[in-house]
């Protein structure tokens, strides 16, 4: 029987309720005494100098407060970089500088150059209206390759190209794989595209930012997953504000899918600017805005190939990708295509040679980083496709194929870098082999073939890194920071319980899922148990939610507090119920000493606890609190095998989904019903990805695709009914709760299956096409059957 | 984005030549033309109304007409800022030659936008410029070969450019 309480359960979610009836509180519900807006002059050039901006009629438009140009933040810093990447030939990756309003130059559409500060939104927009701007257009670089020729236009002039990094993984495997290649009874070899994204969370950017002049300090109120590393990043490299004079708060926050990490322009600006004028400054996004202000995702173009022996084991993998990274480097840019892509190229399989190489690009685009998954869909992808077409080429069964090259012996180093200490990749191809129903396909594909439609099906792996990270060896990596976790577990006198956690949740669940740890461990109900999140005055650190990392990091960090709050409270126990400590057990919320019928309640602990009048002072402080700090050993890895059967109709190539299955392993799971949720959203995005989504530029760097008109989002007669399985579990060895995060396995797991899936519905059809670039439009299915 | 075209006028060259080098006829012709002001050596500054998609802006440029060469071709470009909504600049290269029946009129016409056009309006932009381009000389031919005969008084709700046709045939006792 399923569990109704604890680790386990899938009790309903608790902030629902506030969002379900509209209460919730966002940053754009947050107005403030005095409040003034900010509307962004953005450039609708791509690349250009900028001759002159002047700003005299516009500072006598009415309602307006102050404008502020490039030329205000002299002396003040730019945007940083969290991540440093080396490259092949050892030398750091070319960084330029991001400042908070463009300087003599502009280098992609919606580069901000003039805050225009007034009483109201309207009246700053129109001011904007009257700000004269010259601005010499430049040639845009937009396509990666053409940008690292050597006449191209330069992004930034100050480097020597507009190539950031060239690097190379295993740069010391690389003769070895050659070699194989060499040797290799079959090679199959793949060129694709993975599609630019815009990850359009449904509540756009909003900052706030608020200077109390009385004690000098600053708050920034904003759409962040990671309050911490916001007041980090822009306290000490942008605004040189000490960290106790800053506070940082992500109240309710409408989604994120990693667009909401980085550090953006605008909250450095009303932060600043509220300073200036000593008066809360406001900034909220349209949705056009966030178009060409939010960083995009994905926008790699690879070549890769797979070196087979000729019993169709896998030799080698080599990998050529670009990576755009936009015209500025966006927080943690440098590290989506490098250590979160190249450390998973190994995948499920057990191939013992393996070369990445990257050359980071920068264009005249909106800067691209992490997007739900980050780096890890871009590899799964690739890797899949390959596999698939392999299998193709060598007339094999994929799922054999595949079966045949799983890593099956665990712990498992990979040749790149990593050790997965965990996953049964058998185990999961049964069971999605079972919930698919995948004995059923030829019936089920005849009765489309009845219907005049060709049916495929496409199956995929995948294997992700998450519960991001171990800081030691992030830190040779190139991180510029660490990525433990913290968090405080406050034990009220009455026996309550509030959870302070670094973690941030917007959409996840954690207030929740974390509640139902404390209530297993202690044996309390759920309902005495709160977290408290996204404030930098309330909660002790943290460095925020990504890369599946809450519950693995986060979390583990919450276990670690409760059980510091465990042995005090076994203490306090002891001395009540005059016995050992030794002998103290806690159970179901009551403390018993064992052997004996000598019992007292969780609330008489903790009421001890602040009222001491019978208390072991001489060795114990009063109180019940504990903070705990928890850094990974080791990356989880979550795994899981994923089918997905579709429909083309051959006249028109329009491509519907018919079943999904998706079967993971998350290790441990605390609440199935918000794992299932998690997967299902990022199945959404996946198939989004593989279908619908495009971020277009034309030649000059127009944003083409800047609305909903032109940028397809899925929407609901777009997705199939989910069979979303998780039974499969190897917990994970190394963090207290064996959990290995979900967050990002749909987005991850899914575009590859959808791509096979249609190019098995060709095949099926007598069209051998070997590979479709994502989205998988009508038009593009179209025109790959009729070329 | 690009596209190219022809027409047959029903006039001489030489006089086609004039009109296409006539500021008013300029002004009558393009479409959305609020105000110009200028001349063919200096260049004109417009003021054109546009709608492109879901856009409605006031473009406010230049237009310039170079590579004259007497009687036979000019290019016609222009460079519109419309605020918030962005930017658009084209050009059009004109050529005339003489054919049975008149006088035949190819363009070839280069257009590109920037800003909130093209990120709302890029997808249509194409059939836009090519309607543009198409108002564009139906109305030049139509300012240069005047009315029909038969056409009498006014019709109502004819527009000023409208009620313009045939400035020429007047002009030159055509």
């Amino acid at each position: 029987m399923p569990k109704d309480h604890g680790i386990g359960a899938s009790p309903k979610r608790r902030e629902d309720v506030r969002f379900l009836t509209g209460k919730g509180q966002y940053t754009d519900d947050i107005n403030l005494h005095g409040q003034t807006y900010v509307h962004f002059l953005r450039s609708d050039v791509a690349h250009g100098i900028i001759k002159s901006i002047d700003t005299s009629a516009a500072e006598n438009m009415p309602g307006v407060v102050r404008i502020f140009t490039g030329a205000d933040f002299e002396g003040v810093g730019g945007l940083p970089c969290g991540w440093q990447i080396t490259d092949r030939h050892g030398q750091p990756m070319q960084e330029p500088g991001h400042p908070v309003l463009a300087r003599g130059k502009v280098r992609h559409v919606g580069d901000p150059i003039a805050a225009i500060i007034a009483e109201t939104k309207e009246q700053a927009r129109d001011a904007a209206e009257a700000i004269e701007l010259d601005i010499e257009e430049l040639p845009a670089v937009v396509d990666m390759v053409s940008a690292l020729a050597p006449d191209a236009p330069k992004v930034h002039d100050e480097l020597t190209s507009n190539l950031c990094y060239d690097w190379g993984f295993v740069e010391e495997n690389k003769a070895a794989v050659d070699e194989a290649f060499e040797k290799a009874a079959h090679v199959t070899t793949l060129e694709l595209i993975n599609n630019r994204l815009v990850a359009n969370p449904m509540e756009p950017r909003v900052a706030v930012g608020d200077y109390n002049q009385a004690n000098d300090e600053s708050t920034l109120y904003t759409t962040s997953q990671n309050p911490h590393v916001i007041r980090l990043l822009m306290g000490a490299f942008v605004l040189g504000i000490p960290e106790h004079k800053l506070r940082v708060v992500a109240p309710d926050v409408g989604g994120g899918f990693g667009t909401k990490i980085f550090h953006y322009a605008e909250e450095a600006f009303v932060t600043f600017a509220s300073r200036q004028i000593r008066r809360p400054v406001k900034w909220t996004s349209t949705r056009s805005e966030a178009f060409m202000s939010d960083a995009h995702g994905r926008d790699h173009k690879t070549k890769i190939e797979l070196a087979l022996d000729a019993d169709n084991n896998f030799m080698a993998i080599r990998t050529d990708t670009y990576a755009n990274m936009g015209a500025y480097l966006s927080t943690f840019a440098p590290s989506v295509p490098t250590w979160l892509h190249g450390t998973l190229m190994a995948g499920n399989y057990k191939t013992p040679l393996i070369y990445v190489n990257v050359k980071a690009v920068f264009t005249n685009t909106v800067p691209v980083d992490a997007y739900r998954g980050a780096g890890r869909p871009e590899a799964t992808f690739q890797l899949e496709r390959l596999v698939d077409k392999a299998a193709r080429e060598l007339g094999v069964d994929p799922i054999a194929l595949r079966r045949q090259n799983f890593i099956t012996q665990f712990p498992y180093a990979t040749p790149v870098a990593v050790e997965y200490d965990t996953g049964d990749y058998i185990a999961t191809m049964d069971r999605m082999e079972e919930i698919m129903d995948l004995s059923g396909f030829e019936a089920r594909r005849k009765a489309s073939e009845a219907k005049g439609k060709w049916r495929g099906l496409g199956v995929n792996c995948y294997i992700e890194a998450c519960g991001i990270a171990p800081s030691n060896l992030v830190g040779q990596l190139g991180a510029r920071a660490g990525l433990y976790d913290a968090a405080t577990v406050r034990v009220n006198a009455t026996g309550s319980i509030s959870v302070m956690v670094g973690a941030h949740s917007h959409g996840q669940g954690h207030e929740t899922t974390f509640p139902q740890v404390i209530a297993e461990m202690i044996g309390i109900d759920e309902s005495q148990v709160d977290i408290v999140h996204g404030d930098s005055s309330k909660i002790p650190f943290g460095m925020g939610t990504y890369g599946s990392r809450s519950l693995a990091v986060c979390g583990s960090a919450m276990v670690r507090a409760a059980e510091k709050v465990i042995r005090k409270a076994k203490k306090i126990a002891a001395h009540l119920l005059e016995a050992s400590e030794a002998d103290i057990e806690l159970k179901d919320g009551k403390f018993s000493v064992a052997g004996t019928d000598k019992e007292c309640a969780w609330g008489d602990v903790t009421l001890a606890a602040y009222v001491p009048h019978n208390y072991p002072l001489e060795d114990i402080e009063p109180g019940l609190e504990e903070t705990a700090f928890y850094d990974p050993a080791n990356f989880t890895y979550p795994s899981g095998a994923y089918a997905c059967e579709v429909e083309v109709d051959p006249e028109t190539g329009k491509v519907t989904i018919e079943k999904f299955a998706a079967a993971d392993d998350f290790g441990n799971v605390v609440n199935p019903m918000i794992v299932e949720g998690q997967v299902h959203g990022g199945i959404a995005q996946g198939i989004g990805q593989a279908l619908l989504e495009a971020a277009v530029y034309d030649e000059n760097g127009q944003l083409q695709s800047a609305s909903y008109m032109d940028y397809a989002m899925p929407r609901a007669d777009d997705v199939p009914f989910y069979i979303v399985d998780h039974s499969c579990c190897t917990p994970c060895t190394h963090n207290p709760l064996g959990v290995k995060g979900c967050g990002e396995a749909g987005a991850i797991g899914s575009p590859p299956a959808v791509v096979n899936a249609v190019i098995d519905a060709l095949a099926s059809g007598g069209k051998n096409v070997p590979h479709i670039d994502m989205p998988l439009t009508p038009h593009r299915v179209w025109k790959a059957i009729n070329q | 984005m690009e596209l190219s075209d022809s027409r047959v006028i029903n006039a001489p060259k030489n006089e086609v030549w004039t009109a296409l080098l006539n500021p008013e006829v300029l002004q009558d012709c393009i479409p959305g033309c609020q105000e110009m002001a200028g001349s063919i050596e200096e260049g004109f500054e417009a003021t054109v109304v546009q709608k492109i998609g879901p856009v409605k802006a006031t473009f406010k440029g230049a237009v310039q007409l170079t590579d004259i060469v007497e009687g036979e071709s000019c290019t016609i470009s222009g460079e519109g800022k419309g605020g918030p909504a962005g930017f658009a600049k084209g050009g059009a290269k004109v050529r005339l030659a003489e054919v049975e029946g008149g006088t035949e009129l190819s363009y070839d016409v280069e257009a590109k936008i920037g800003g909130k056009i093209a990120q709302l309006g890029s997808r249509i932009i194409d059939g836009v410029a090519r309607k543009l381009a198409d108002e564009f000389f139906t109305k030049f031919q139509s300012v240069v070969e005047g009315p029909a005969e038969e056409s009498g008084a006014v019709e109502e709700g004819a527009t000023e450019a409208e009620v313009k046709k045939g400035w020429l045939k007047r002009t030159f006792g055509g």
